[in-house]
């Protein structure tokens, strides 16, 4: 079975900072990073192959730096990474990404076959969510989102079973292949990469397609100018308070709770008495 | 049996950076293994970088390597509670190619570095703890890592993993140094605008001012603290020998507290946020504490080995010159085939005919000589402030009046022979 996954390179969210007159992320405050949920799909692509047997390839669209995010993936334990960096690649929203990734895919299919297609649910970044479904909406596959378990994979009827987050639980879906998965970071824990993965890391160079490695490609769908989107106003969003804490034994906790109630909602206080 | 390599360096610090820069420029199959997230990661010192030892390794690194500013004044503030004697050179030909030394910020610089020895064609593996070096027949063969199939093998290990060297302990090459070996250091890096620090320091953009304060600054202690300035931030810091905070239960953010807000040094970090809280051991032990350095398929370099000149606070740039002749022996054992300690002793050898060595030897009791004559930092330094007090205070008394009175306030509670003996004692120490 050959899995592919496409993964993003991204800023540290965690640290980064904002720029407080534009609003835009300062990405020189913050490390490069693999989008965590991305490293979640590589882990799953992994295991999947210990079971099933085949290749995992990972692919990716950036900056010539994005080459230590595959080599991430390399540790993690992908046999493969390509690259897609090209400045006409530049200023993408998630419809001229998609396009991108799916004209590589589209090559990797031609040569490889592509069986399963993983992502992470959203980049840490941008949250959109969009470009793994729109990647599979390009193919023609079915786009299956924030999956949290692959239950059973059948290769030779094409075929496989996940479990699908939804806010009262989880649905299960049959589908068939390929199909593209994204994923929530309860699919796996990643595993503490062995040294072998790590040395293989460190020694690894992904290939790297410009524009003109890609067949068939419509540059007006690339980059800027496939771009429809804008950005209307940016801003950051409000720090929450944060929670107060009750600690105790079960007692004093439901006495703190209570006292908080009476205060707050002034019950059985005089004040509330006469509401 | 896992990978094997000419040579694994522990620690991508300045020392094991520079030796396996080398050794890989020299062609070896070279393994650096950094347990922070990245080289720098992890990595402390207060900020200076000299330009000679990095020279010797990287001709012309500061044109592109993440430098703050070349240090152009370097001040010495001898500090009492309310004031200071100070002493200062500023030379603008510091600020010209081929400099004198640098502010750096470890994290991105270490980072650079390592990007250097990777292009040499090191390999690096960050967040990887070596646990242990693999030994066979009293021979290191390799090292074991918390990884699975952690186990990676060569010919040399060179342990550059820093002043606590666990890995040099293990061996026995040494035993835990004792708290008087040790200097603590805190430091903060504070944020404050590229131009409020030129009006402040008086220097313009591409210019840096390095300040030690001693005295008051470490409340007495052997130690000093230290200002420096970067592009668009200060370091401030101090640091004392951890027995000198033990005896004097000082809890070492207190006297950075204390060092912050000194009326002395206050002002320049006035409005400064602070960006980051550091802190470290630096080996300070000097001579008489370095360990043993080689050993069959093994040898020690850097902080690991107690290479730092307390008294002109040098480190990085004895760590990076150990790394360098590591490196240089390591490859003229990989010529002839044989990595026994013998061979490998060409480092030793080498290295004490440098000026690592040479300057290791001529302070070798300085430390040892102010911890134990605490007076030097806590009555001395009073002492100066107190005569250019009395010197330059103008109140109607003749001055031949007031030399006399400085040199009987000097001699008065101690008495002339103690302090004839003090300034002996300290001109052998030093000279």
């Amino acid at each position: 079975m050959h899995i592919l996954v496409c993964i993003k390179q991204v800023p540290d969210t965690k640290i980064i900072k904002v720029n407080p007159k534009t609003n835009t992320l300062d990405r020189s405050s913050a490390p490069a990073i693999l989008n965590p949920y991305d490293a979640h799909a590589v882990e799953e692509a992994v295991r999947l192959r210990k079971i099933y047997g085949g290749k995992v390839t990972v692919l990716s669209m950036g900056p010539p730096q994005a080459r230590n995010a595959i080599r991430k993936c390399v540790e993690i334990g992908a046999d493969e990474g390509i690259l897609i960096s090209d400045r006409r690649f530049a200023g993408a929203d998630t419809l001229a990404t998609s396009y991108a990734l799916f004209k590589a895919v589209e090559k990797i299919q031609k040569t490889d076959g592509v069986d399963l297609i993983l992502c992470g649910k959203h980049a840490i970044d941008g949250d959109t969510g969009q470009t793994g479904p729109g990647v599979a909406r390009r193919l023609g596959i079915p786009p299956l989102t924030c999956v949290i378990r692959v239950e059973d994979v059948d290769v030779e009827n094409r075929t496989l079973k996940v479990h699908r987050k939804v806010e009262e639980g989880y649905e299960v879906i049959a589908s068939t292949l390929p199909s593209l998965l994204t994923v929530e970071k309860e699919i796996n824990e990643v595993s503490w990469a062995p040294l072998p993965n790590m040395i293989r890391a460190a020694r690894y160079e992904p290939s790297v397609w410009n524009v003109d490695d890609l067949d068939d490609v419509d540059i007006k769908q690339l980059g800027l100018k496939g771009s429809p989107t804008i950005v209307g106003k940016m801003w950051p969003p409000e720090k929450s308070k944060g929670a107060k804490m009750i600690s105790g034994d079960p007692a004093d906790q439901t006495v703190a709770v209570m006292k908080i109630f009476m205060k707050e909602q002034e019950l059985f206080t005089k004040a509330g008495r006469k509401n | 049996m896992g990978d094997r390599f000419d040579v694994i360096v522990v620690g991508a610090g300045p020392a094991g950076t520079s030796c396996a820069y080398t050794a890989a420029k020299s062609g070896l199959n070279v393994l650096l293994i950094e347990r922070g997230e990245y080289p720098g990661s992890k990595n402390v010192m207060g900020g200076i970088l000299y330009r000679k030892q990095m020279e010797e390794i990287i001709p012309e690194f500061w044109k592109e390597a993440p430098l703050e500013r070349p240090v152009v004044e370097q001040r010495f503030w001898f500090m009492d509670r309310e004031s200071m004697v100070t002493s200062s050179y500023k030379g603008l030909e510091w600020g010209r190619e081929p400099y004198n030394n640098f502010t750096v910020l470890r994290a991105k610089f270490d980072q650079w570095f390592a990007s250097k020895a990777v292009e040499q064609g090191a390999l690096l593996i960050n967040e990887t703890v070596v646990t242990e070096c693999i030994v066979e027949d009293g021979r290191v063969v390799g090292v074991r890592t918390d990884r699975p199939d952690g186990d990676v093998y060569a010919d040399v290990v060179v342990l550059a993993d820093g002043v606590n060297s666990l890995l040099g302990k293990s061996l026995g090459f040494h035993k835990e140094w004792k708290p008087d070996e040790v200097a603590l250091t805190v430091m903060e890096v504070m944020n404050l605008p590229k131009k409020t620090i030129n009006e402040r320091f008086n220097v313009e953009d591409n210019q840096g001012v390095s300040i030690e304060i001693f005295g008051d600054s470490t409340q007495g202690l052997l130690g000093t603290a230290f200002l420096y300035t970067n592009k668009d931030s200060l370091n401030i810091g101090v640091g004392t020998t951890l027995s000198g905070m033990i005896k004097k239960k000082l809890k070492p953010y207190h006297l950075l507290e204390y060092v912050k807000t000194h009326p002395m040094v206050k002002p320049y970090l006035e409005g400064g946020e602070t960006a980051e809280y550091l802190a470290h051991l630096i080996p300070e032990g000097g001579y008489k504490s370095v360990p043993r350095l080689v050993g069959d398929g093994v040898v020690i370099v850097g902080d690991a080995a107690q290479f730092v000149n307390a008294i002109h606070r040098e480190g990085s740039n004895m760590a990076m010159s150990s790394g360098k002749m590591a490196a240089e022996a390591i490859v003229r054992a990989k010529e002839i085939g044989d990595f026994t300690e013998r061979t490998l002793d060409h480092y030793r050898k080498e290295l004490y005919r440098s000026f690592v060595g040479k300057d290791l030897k001529k302070y070798k009791d300085v430390t040892h000589t102010f911890e134990d004559h605490p007076q030097y930092m806590a009555d001395y330094i009073p002492m100066l402030n107190k005569a250019a007090n009395k010197f330059f205070t103008v109140d109607g008394s003749p001055k031949k009046q007031k030399q006399s009175d400085i040199i009987k306030g000097f001699t008065k509670d101690k008495g002339k022979i103690t302090v004839a003996r003090d300034l002996i004692r300290a001109w052998k120490v030093m000279k």
